[in-house]
């Protein structure tokens, strides 16, 4: 087997006995980017020599059992800062911002002896559900071309998918870790509201984002998670609570005995014959070992999206407004004065979507919409997390299609925000409800041949139950391949 | 809903974008499609349902009132389109 086919963990013992150097690891992904990044354009930056050098410096220095990513090379979503290293946000707005300080989550990659590569492309201020609403260029899925990755993290999936790194952070406000990780074939984590330091995380929904890790196995994932989560004095969002060993959770159990929650609002109309297929043969599996399945009832779910994007939306027009050409970004030249400045740099800065998300928001909040919209999303926003608390009483885990298709072709749904807006359908409930979940690929689509995720959710701070799950489903399942394209 | 042109620009104004009529009348449309698709929460009965706003607790968390000098002011400059050397240089306001 390749080096750049070992999972992180396996890449992790091997680098902690010597038998593979850090300098090694790290010029076989630079290596493979070299290869697939003209295809799949999942990076905004590589930061090659130094990412050589930092691996020298720990071969010099010699593994250390107190650092678990000890010379594992990784990638991190545009979005979180990163000191030194340009931090675009898949914007023209921040084409030249260099911050000075490190988000927190990338500090914790860091001292764990993680090696950053580059940063991933991303819809623009995490704004999407394909990566084609990046001011760069889109991302390609590496299963086929044609297709998109996913969002907003889909730089993150396909450079995990293309086998560039090991793992990769992404952020997710409505379901742009678990989408992407569906579309590529991976696993991503959405951890509970809480559990993550968001501070470096550059905000778009502040009640709704959660940074979490993609990768290529339930283990995998969930050694990552253990390094960035935890308490961050600077996030007072952050909880206060101790960090489990997630990898050893997904190693403890079997499924006997397990109880899964099927809410017949996600198996039914709407969602694509092949990812249904894919998504109850996993089930099926599980119940082959011993799990039993619950049928469970979200009866607000049809109000997920409706809700979602007025509280998305009112946050996003309130967090953007701190990009007004004064600190730091894009400012217009020629401005006749500071209104002037403001409008024509945030006019000229800000693409198209990212403009129609602060305009929405700014409508829902306005003088006299606030209650008819905001305060009335927020009491919805009740009755969706009260579903969730009631579905939990009779089931151990819930699980259902992390989107209701496979990866569809670029350019198919950009012409009609409403239409990409209901790609969420299935993933923003869990954001809103502040609840962890993950998405597992459960195999290829007998049509499409691209990968299908099932989504598992858990509920608040229960990371350990849902990894635990997967990990024992992921051992049962015959697994993917590596990606077609690349 | 149907926007108005004149209410689509109140908006924009409001959020400091500027439009061309083009996009100020694409705009309007798409915002009346999304907002026609939010008004179906009308449907739900909320009499009595305490808002959630944030899905952790709410409370004020303090920290001891010490000075912490982590970021030169320099690295904090660096980032700015347009500074003095000690303070950001904005288009004259009065």
């Amino acid at each position: 087997m390749s080096l750049i086919d070992l999972s992180l963990c396996e890449l992790r013992d091997k680098l902690a006995a010597r038998e593979l150097s850090a300098a090694e690891a790290t010029a076989a992904c630079l290596a493979r980017i070299e290869k697939t990044e003209p295809e799949v354009s999942a990076l905004l930056s590589v930061q090659a020599e130094a990412a050589l050098a930092e691996a020298k410096a720990l071969d010099a220095a010699g593994p250390d059992p107190d650092r678990p990513l000890w010379g594992v090379p990784v990638t991190v979503k545009d979005v979180l800062t990163t000191r030194g290293l340009a931090t675009t946000c898949g914007s023209k707005m921040l084409k030249n911002f260099v911050p000075p300080f490190d988000a927190t989550v990338v500090a914790r990659l860091k001292a764990a002896g993680a090696i950053i590569l580059g940063k991933n492309n991303m819809d623009e201020f995490a704004m999407g559900s394909s990566t084609e609403n990046s001011a760069y260029f889109p991302s390609k899925n590496p299963w086929d071309l044609a297709r998109v990755p996913g969002g907003s993290s889909g730089g993150s999936g396909a450079s995990v998918a293309a086998r560039q790194c090991f793992a990769s952070l992404g952020t997710d406000t409505g379901g742009s870790i678990r989408l992407p990780a569906a579309f590529c074939g991976t696993v991503g984590i959405k951890p509970s509201y809480g559990r993550v330091s968001r501070y470096g995380l550059v905000a778009f929904g502040s009640s709704l984002d959660q940074c979490g890790p993609l990768a290529r196995s339930v283990p995998d994932a969930a050694a990552v998670l253990k390094v960035i989560a935890g308490h961050d004095p600077r996030d007072s969002t952050s909880v206060n609570q101790p960090v489990p060993d997630y990898e050893a959770a997904t190693r403890c159990c079997d499924l006997q005995g397990l109880r899964l929650g099927l809410p017949e609002e996600y198996w039914g109309e709407g969602v694509d014959g092949e990812v249904l297929a894919s998504c109850r043969a996993a089930v099926d599996a599980a119940v082959a070992e011993g799990a039993t399945v619950v049928p469970v009832k979200l009866p607000h779910t049809p109000y997920a999206i409706a809700t979602y994007y007025i509280i998305a939306m009112a946050e996003a027009s309130s967090n953007l407004a701190r990009f007004d050409g004064v600190r730091y970004g894009y400012r217009a030249p020629e401005a006749a004065n500071l209104l002037d400045m403001y409008k024509k740099s945030r006019t000229a800065g800000f693409g198209d979507e990212v403009q129609r998300r602060i305009i929405i928001g700014t409508y829902v909040l306005s003088s006299g919409y606030y209650d008819a919209y905001y305060r009335k999303a927020a009491q919805v926003r009740r009755l969706i997390r009260d579903d969730f608390d009631r579905a939990f009483e009779h089931c151990d885990v819930i699980v259902g299609p992390t989107c209701p298709t496979v990866a569809f072709p670029l350019g198919q749904m950009t012409a009609d925000p409403l239409k990409m807006y209901l790609m969420d359908i299935f993933t923003i409930s869990l954001n809103l409800a502040g609840l962890c979940g993950l998405s597992l690929p459960v195999g290829l689509g007998e049509v499409s041949k691209m990968p299908v995720g099932l989504q598992v959710f858990g509920p608040s701070f229960g990371e350990e139950r849902i990894l635990a799950f997967a990990g024992a489903l992921e051992k049962v399942l015959p697994g993917l391949p590596r990606p077609a394209a690349v | 809903m149907k926007i108005n042109p004149d209410d689509m620009a109140r908006i924009a104004n409001l959020a400091r974008i500027e439009l061309s009529p083009e996009k100020l009348a694409l705009f309007a449309g798409q915002l009346g499609d999304v907002l026609t698709y939010m008004d179906a929460l009308n449907a739900v009965d909320t009499a009595d349902v305490r808002p959630m706003y944030s899905p952790v607790s709410h409370h004020t968390v303090t920290r001891p009132d010490t000075v912490v000098k982590e970021l030169a002011r320099a690295d904090i400059l660096a980032g700015a389109p347009e500074d003095d050397g000690a303070f950001f240089i904005v288009p004259r306001i009065v």
